[in-house]
């Protein structure tokens, strides 16, 4: 433990010093009547990194997650993306500006099939309205071939075969119906994917597996991922940048490195683990069922 | 060689659904039996060839002609055709409503006010409600021939006014949506009631409403329509109301039910056609995806207002259709019909075939129609003849709904003849249940912005 000081005291430099985010906060907000969930939240996601943010349970980190996404609007603070100010714009409007996510409690089109949820999930990448809708003519009818073989190749890429494509995405398993949330969120192209607990209720397999999957979809796609996750096994190894919330505020920030030997950090989040097991693992953390 | 499909349960739905089908059209509703013979045969084989695509389609086909051939099967002036026409009528009100509930999840109890919209677009411009239009009150005509021509008032076309109703009942589906959008589910059904009993009041006080009274447009209405026009005759009704015309053939009668059986046949098909393109589009996946998780959708990229401004417009003009429709062939258009019973007579229509489901909306209307045409004047003689009762079944109507919809929902709550996704929704509940339920929480303070 002799590293503890090395990066400096509480964080690393901001990861994307040089300029170049994709995402950025700065002093984002978010109060709930009398609650203040999130406090001056500053923070920026690289691109083409992986970053997470973790903290306790009731952190705020969903709630910030919504105000990426346009579900909340943020009470002060500006959000940017991709150079653009998003702040409190629409849920739908972000989507189509290439920012794409999953939730927490997976939320599927539940007796869509899985192809068709996909299909939903390009909704933005579509142009037909009413009118085409009903009469149909050839450009839409390319259209739908285009979406439909961009569904079915998006499910394959996160690995669901074609004989699952067609079922009712209720009745797929767990993990497919994980895997099939992703594949909708890809399937809009996006820049930046928002992964809220992929691993939740996995098995340590799928979780190194998932781990696996999002450095592909960073190298193979060059996507800029941002994970809420409780697992800290998943977190140390895929993340390049951490952030850490307690009470809505940034206690830290860094590298796994820094962040895991970062003595608030520890005292807020891990504190008691560390305290009894001085192996200095903090896998326990993981067990937490988040259910805020 | 096509194989029919041999499950178990198609098996068991064809033995029972068909002959009940038969027994419904020849028996209750007076079909002649050798046209529900044909109609039972061409239901088995559409249902055990499902999955065969040259089968479906010319089966498809032959229903088509069988439903053209119908009315002549049938003395022109039938009861049959009476309630056959009537059935289609419905049916077009309640496809369009099965877009607005069925398809998008947006429970609207106030849908009786694009039948009311599309009734007075028939009484303004398909009567001579207007006596003082045109150059020195001779009236105003278009693609209509006498003895309608020559009257007062204003005469347009038929296709004309539908296409009118259209515009109107779709401006006005979006204007009753507009204050809906921050809501959800019940609080949808208590506003859009609202919305259906305030057209219902105007219509009733038309009579005093004048055009001169409209802000800025006033004026140059009142040069349309004529010095002193009202919004509508108020409690006494615009009647007569044209019959349809075509150029070229003589209009309508009312003895005569064929053509009118025809054209609503027309109606249906066309309601029918969209229908079945937008279930399967790009817009249908919206409006679904939305009825199932408002939040997911609109984390998906859809867009909720536009999209469910859409689903009201669309459901409205079919209402507006219909309307014009019905106006022609009752001859009049009377504030007594704009009731909220009618909001939920349609709405029983979709809730019974199934939610979402095209052929078990039109078994829905089929069924209702009967009932409250047929069913009840026929079997309101009865108590008076057999125990010398006086007692009116037609005050009892409502009630028989209710108690039709509870045993629905008791006995068989995906409809008759469910959708394929609601029948699964209501047979997990438990799944379904699930997902909505953990997002609760979120879903609640989920801010859907306009």
């Amino acid at each position: 433990m002799s590293a503890v000081d090395d990066s400096g005291q509480t964080s690393a430099p901001p990861p994307g010093a040089d300029g170049d985010a994709i995402l950025s906060t700065t002093n984002v907000t978010k109060i709930f009547g009398g609650l203040v969930a999130v406090e001056d939240v500053t923070f920026e996601i690289p691109r083409g990194r992986i970053v997470s943010i973790i903290g306790p349970n009731g952190a705020g980190k969903t709630t910030f997650f919504n105000m990426l996404t346009g579900l909340y609007k943020p009470t002060f603070g500006r959000v940017e993306f991709d150079g653009r100010d998003i702040t409190g714009g629409r849920p739908d409007r972000i989507m189509a500006m290439g920012v794409a996510r999953t939730f927490q409690n997976i939320r599927l089109f539940a007796t869509m099939s899985a192809l068709e949820n996909v299909m939903v999930g390009q909704h933005a990448r579509m142009k037909t309205g009413l009118f085409g809708s009903i009469l149909r003519p050839p450009r839409v009818r390319r259209e739908e071939e285009r979406v439909t073989e961009k569904a079915r190749e998006e499910l394959r890429y996160v690995g669901l075969e074609d004989d699952l494509h067609d079922q009712m995405s209720i009745n797929l398993s767990y993990g497919d119906q994980r895997r099939l949330e992703i594949a909708r969120a890809l399937s809009s192209e996006p820049k930046l994917l928002l992964l809220d607990e992929p691993t939740a209720g996995m098995n340590p397999q799928e979780s190194k597996e998932l781990t696996e999957f999002m450095r592909r979809l960073r190298d193979e796609r060059g996507l800029s991922i941002l994970l809420i996750e409780h697992d800290m096994q998943v977190v140390m190894e895929a993340s390049e940048y951490i952030t850490v919330l307690d009470h809505g505020t940034k206690i830290a920030e860094g590298t796994p490195q820094a962040v895991r030997q970062n003595p608030r950090v520890i005292e807020a989040y891990l504190g008691k683990q560390a305290e009894r097991d001085h192996t200095g693992r903090d896998r326990a953390a993981g067990d937490e069922a988040e259910s805020d | 060689m096509p194989t029919p499909k041999t499950d178990q349960k198609t098996l068991l739905g064809a033995a029972v659904g068909v002959p009940l089908i038969i027994i419904f059209t020849s028996q209750l509703l007076d079909m002649s039996l050798g046209m529900a013979l044909i109609l039972g045969v061409l239901i088995l084989l559409r249902v055990l060839f499902a999955d065969n695509r040259p089968i479906t389609i010319a089966v498809m086909i032959a229903i088509l002609l069988w439903a053209i051939y119908l009315p002549l099967a049938h003395e022109e002036n039938s009861e049959f055709l009476g309630i056959a026409v009537l059935i289609l009528a419905y049916s077009v009100m309640a496809l369009g409503l099965n877009i607005i509930v069925g398809y998008a999840g947006l429970l609207d109890l106030g849908y009786v006010a694009f039948f009311a919209l599309g009734a007075l677009t028939a009484g303004w411009f398909m009567s001579g409600f207007y006596s003082d239009a045109g150059k020195g009150g001779e009236g105003f005509s278009f693609l209509v021939s006498d003895p309608a021509a020559s009257l007062p008032g204003i005469h347009l076309n038929f296709v004309i006014v539908v296409i009118l109703a259209i515009i109107i009942c779709a401006t006005a589906g979006m204007l009753i949506g507009l204050p809906t959008l921050r809501l959800r589910g019940d609080y949808i059904a208590i506003v859009t009631l609202a919305f259906g009993e305030i057209i219902g009041r105007i219509v009733i006080n038309g009579d005093e409403l004048h055009y001169k009274d409209v802000p800025l447009l006033g004026g140059p209405i009142e040069d349309v329509f004529g010095k002193g026009a009202n919004f509508s005759a108020g409690r006494q009704g615009i009647t007569p109301i044209d019959k349809i015309d075509f150029p070229g053939i003589e209009p309508f009668k009312s003895l005569d039910l064929r053509p009118w059986f025809w054209t609503a046949l027309v109606l249906v098909l066309i309601v029918l056609f969209v229908n079945y393109r937008l279930r399967d589009s790009r817009l249908g996946r919206a409006w679904i995806a939305l009825r199932e998780d408002e939040v997911a959708a609109a984390s998906m990229g859809v867009p909720l207002v536009k999209t469910k401004l859409l689903a009201y417009a669309t459901g409205a003009a079919f209402g507006g259709m219909a309307g014009v429709f019905l106006a022609s062939l009752l001859n009049t258009v009377n504030a007594d019909q704009f009731q909220f019973f009618f909001s939920i007579f349609i709405l029983a229509m979709v809730i019974l075939g199934g939610l979402g489901s095209i052929e078990g909306v039109l078994i829905g209307a089929a069924v209702l129609v009967y009932i409250n045409f047929k069913f009840i004047p026929d079997a309101n003689a009865k108590p008076r003849e057999w125990f010398n009762l006086d007692l009116d079944l037609s005050e009892l109507s409502s009630a028989i709904y209710g108690f039709l919809l509870v045993m629905m929902m008791i006995l068989r709550p995906e409809g008759l003849l469910p959708e394929r996704r609601r029948k699964l929704e209501m047979a997990e509940h438990v799944g379904v249940g699930d997902t909505a339920g953990v997002g609760g929480p979120e879903t609640d303070v989920f801010e859907a912005r306009a």
